[in-house]
């Protein structure tokens, strides 16, 4: 138990947020496929993951140690991802923050977020989207370090041939994506 | 020597919150730890960056909180010299000050939990965690300090 009331600690945590003292604010949320780490930069969204643990680390690394948990700050990422879940949502109102990236990532990423709910596109095509058709291999290494799974849709991408190829999170979740999205049986 | 790195705010800030809580509940009462603490934390965070190691950061967040206790303190002093009604003393309950007297003769944890019990109205779960012991000996604590003072009253 903690001796700091509950409403004095929630109040500590959201004026720290808006005084603009923070880093990343961050939460940690439930979903179907296992618990999510959501992160929000002062730009906007900075992470969806399926491993908290690891990725908290990685959070501070990139954008320093000011990191503090406040769920309020969450609360639109929390709201957008349950009604996608449960299929009332196909599209993301969500800023993503993806200024850290190198170029080709962010390049490939912005590129990525074009591709809609319910559709799969490849490796190679969207080599060939970002003007760089012989780059598939680069652009599979650019999506396997997607910092926001989910919002910037890395599930829909496949191999030349519709195979799932790889996930990140596990071909068990982008499986799953791609079922709730009603996108599977175009691609098995 | 390797120095100790500097943790993200939320593993410093969750490590050290009870105690700035507690050490600030002694230093000025319920109310005004709770403004108190906020301004802590919120000071602590705006000097996180400048930290180059993670070594004595109990020590660190203590000394900023007893800045801002004495910060407090000092405004509340410019405001009774200037004649304005000391709001507190208006309450019912007993405030800091006047218990503070009251209790003096009392051996210190009695004290302490008879001012947060009767003084800040806290419920001895709180007091408890903040004496570090349990609820049920803040309660003997409290208790057998008020039998001490009726004991004295009555001599």
């Amino acid at each position: 138990m903690t001796v700091v009331p509950s409403d004095l600690d929630r109040r500590f945590r959201e004026a720290a947020a808006a005084a603009d003292l923070l880093d990343v604010a961050y939460d940690l949320t439930d979903s179907p496929l296992g618990e999510l780490l959501i992160a929000a930069s002062g730009r906007g969204l900075c992470r969806i993951s399926f491993e908290p643990d690891s990725d908290f680390d990685q959070l501070e690394r990139e954008f320093g140690r000011r990191i503090l948990r406040v769920p309020a700050r969450l609360d639109p990422v929390r709201r957008q991802l349950d009604e996608y879940f449960e299929g009332r949502r196909r599209e993301f109102e969500l800023e993503p923050d993806l200024t850290r990236l190198p170029d080709f990532q962010r390049t490939v990423l912005h590129e990525l977020v074009r591709v809609p709910f319910g559709e799969v596109t490849t490796y190679g095509a969207l080599a060939g989207r970002v003007g760089r058709p012989r780059a598939a291999r680069a652009v599979g290494g650019a999506l396997n370090r997607n910092p926001i799974a989910i919002v910037v849709p890395c599930h829909r991408v496949v191999g030349s041939t519709g195979s799932l190829v790889g996930y990140a999170g596990g071909i068990d979740k982008k499986l799953a994506l791609l079922r709730l999205e009603g996108a599977i049986d175009t691609i098995c | 020597m390797q120095a100790v790195p500097v943790p993200p705010f939320e593993v410093f800030y969750e490590e050290n919150r009870d105690h700035v809580f507690r050490l600030l509940v002694r230093r000025l009462g319920g109310q005004r730890a709770e403004d108190a603490f906020q301004e802590t934390f919120l000071r602590a965070l705006r000097e996180y960056p400048a930290l180059d190691h993670g070594g004595h950061l109990r020590a660190w967040v203590s000394t900023i909180a007893e800045r801002v206790a004495i910060d407090l303190h000092r405004r509340r002093s410019l405001w009774d010299g200037a004649d304005i009604p000391d709001l507190e003393s208006l309450d019912e309950q007993p405030t800091y000050d006047e218990l503070r007297d009251l209790t003096a003769s009392l051996p210190p944890k009695e004290r302490a939990a008879v001012v947060l019990r009767y003084g800040y109205d806290l419920d001895y779960n709180q007091i408890g965690a903040a004496l570090g012991s349990s609820p049920e000996a803040a309660r003997q604590a409290a208790s057998s300090g008020v039998r001490r003072l009726r004991k004295k009253e009555l001599s």
